[in-house]
């Protein structure tokens, strides 16, 4: 099929200069995606940097929130932060040990059949809306208790077991066959084989995952406003009482009145968006290194 | 091509492959007769099916104590899936299923109230590909040790399993060094050490030097030589000069075809190593060891 007259009119004949066109059409319109999804990031950042930098200081998390702040007075958002920090660190307590435990059940243990429809369920649980949980946590545990700290991060929790799950199945699935036979032809018990040769291979897809995780619902709102909202303005640490979160704080500022609330809403946001900006970076970094060893191991 | 097994004599120069052939030859007892061998595996009727459909039909053989047993045959002829009921490692295989009886020292391993690992505790394996656990190469023996309850005078257990595979000259200055950090052939002597190390009774090798260079499969095959007096080997392999080198007995193991392009392995002639090669009794067994196999 190819000719072997290189002309310039011999090629205009075969249509070249229109497929060269086209070629250059497609890489644009390529690029100009690629530059939207980067330029709404930036911009978005950019416009929380500059609204919240200004009220951005020290005083936004070691202070308390005072209300009808009119004047000068020295005001944060500390119970925010403590409340975030205490409740993220819950949810991740209830949700590592049993999303691990669930991958490696499906992963060393179950029958294919099983291991493709709970795969399916986690995926659905993934899918299901954050506001959604939140109403079921809301119907489960605070219809008649009230809320609570372990309310929000049980909502929490809900959101970030299929993505522990998920992620440390498929660390486990990298795992090397041969290294489970190693193993078990040694006479060695599969729970012990799981335990010392298995597990070790994934700790660092574990954290990875986790720290995804974390990231994804410390900046979750819907399931903590049912769960645990109805807060006062003093910094307290203790569970059992509903406990002001970050993202929760920045709705409640975001509707007031008085414009140095906005601006302290900015700048937690920007905190928030710092925290999710780093861990994932970290998440990154954590993944490169574990796949490296992973796949050295083989 | 009757002379397979015995490669020219007159060979002269360095050490080389062909005088380690010479060398183990030499080495080889003539067998006392079958009925007098201690039997230690007796397969009866072993059908293996992966999803219904058979792998291996209808095998039929004694494995013997203290000697090496070949396994050879064509690919897919189902070696590695029979070496693999041996120890029910095909127990991983979640479509596997297997009938017939398997009877180590008189006990049918096959059994459901048989615990799978208490029979590989015994019967270790060795695999294709060198898998070392990511651990140093003194963890990699002594891992398994420390598991299986073996835990006093480590070192000397160590030291013992890696002289045994020939390894501990090469590694002795540099034990807390990476495994992986080893070239394949150390790999799989490793892998030997860390499998005779928890004294298992019988030792399987699917293919252990199919990956290797021939410098370090003659060191596996001189080792399975001088080991054979404490363990029992029985080896997969698809170098038939290889059989020829190490085995006392032999399997041949060869394709079927039924209906409809159903195909499986079937046991064909099972004989001491020097009959396989030089007076085979099945015209198949005659045609693969000539190379004349189609």
């Amino acid at each position: 099929m190819s000719t072997h007259n290189l002309t310039k009119a011999a090629l205009r004949a075969e249509g070249l200069p229109r497929r060269r066109a086209m070629n250059r059409l497609m890489e644009l319109v390529a690029w100009l995606a690629a530059a939207l999804a980067i330029g709404i990031l930036v911009v978005m950042v950019w416009s929380v940097a500059r609204r919240g930098a200004g009220a951005l200081n020290l005083d936004l998390i070691t202070k308390t929130p005072v209300q009808f702040n009119f004047g000068n007075a020295p005001s944060g958002l500390s119970n925010a932060f403590a409340g975030t920090l205490v409740i993220v660190g819950l949810a991740t307590a209830m949700a590592l040990p049993v999303g691990i435990l669930v991958a490696i059940y499906l992963n060393e243990f179950a029958r294919p059949w099983i291991r493709s429809s709970v795969s399916l369920a986690l995926d659905v649980l993934n899918g299901v809306p954050a506001i959604v949980i939140g109403i079921f946590v809301f119907g489960l545990f605070v219809v008649g208790h009230g809320q609570s700290g372990y309310a929000g991060a049980f909502a929490l929790a809900c959101l970030m077991l299929p993505l522990v799950a998920r992620s440390t199945l498929e660390v486990l699935a990298l795992v090397p066959a041969s290294l489970r036979e190693a193993s078990l032809a040694l006479g060695v018990p599969r729970w012990r084989t799981t335990l010392s040769i298995v597990l070790p291979q994934t700790l660092g897809g574990i954290v990875t995952g986790t720290v995804l995780a974390v990231a994804r619902v410390a900046g979750e709102t819907a399931p903590l406003l049912f769960t645990t909202s109805i807060v006062g303005t003093q910094l307290h640490w203790d569970p059992h009482h509903a406990l002001q979160t970050v993202p929760v704080a920045i709705f409640e500022l975001s509707e007031s009145a008085n414009p140095a609330d906005h601006a302290q809403a900015w700048a937690a946001a920007l905190v928030l968006l710092l925290f999710i900006l780093c861990t994932n970076l970290t998440a990154r970094w954590l993944a490169t290194r574990s796949r490296r060893k992973i796949t050295t191991a083989r | 091509m009757a002379g397979h097994a015995q490669p020219a004599e007159d060979h002269d120069g360095p050490v080389s492959t062909i005088d380690r052939v010479v060398a183990l030859q030499a080495q080889k007892r003539t067998l006392p007769p079958r009925e007098r061998l201690e039997r230690i595996f007796q397969v009866e009727g072993l059908d293996a099916l992966y999803g219904g459909k058979p792998a291996v039909k209808d095998v039929t053989m004694d494995v013997y104590k203290n000697l090496v047993t070949a396994i050879i045959g064509p690919s897919g002829c189902g070696k590695s899936t029979f070496i693999r009921c041996l120890n029910r490692m095909n127990d991983l295989i979640p479509a596997f299923s297997q009938t017939g009886t398997i009877r180590y020292h008189g006990q049918d391993i096959t059994a459901r109230d048989v615990d799978p690992v208490a029979v590989r505790r015994n019967i270790g394996m060795v695999f294709q590909r060198p898998n070392p656990f990511p651990k140093s190469i003194y963890d990699n023996v002594a891992w398994g040790l420390r598991v299986l309850g073996l835990k006093d005078r480590l070192d000397e257990r160590v030291e013992r399993a890696l002289t045994q595979a020939a390894l501990w000259d090469e590694v002795k200055d540099r034990l807390k060094a990476s495994a992986l950090s080893l070239s394949g052939g150390q790999q799989q002597r490793l892998c030997i050490a860390r499998a005779i190390a928890v004294e298992p009774d019988v030792v399987l090798m699917d293919e252990p030097a199919s990956a290797l260079d021939p410098i370090a499969t003659s060191a596996i095959e001189q080792l399975m030589h001088d080991l054979k007096s404490e363990y029992t080997f029985v080896i997969v392999t698809h170098n038939m000069q290889q059989a020829a080198r190490v085995a006392d007995m032999t399997a041949f193991f060869s394709i079927s075809r039924g209906d409809e392009g159903a195909r499986w392995g079937e046991l064909v002639e099972y004989e001491s190593t020097e009959k396989i090669f030089t007076d085979p009794s099945d015209k198949r067994t005659e045609d693969y060891v000539t190379g004349r196999f189609g």
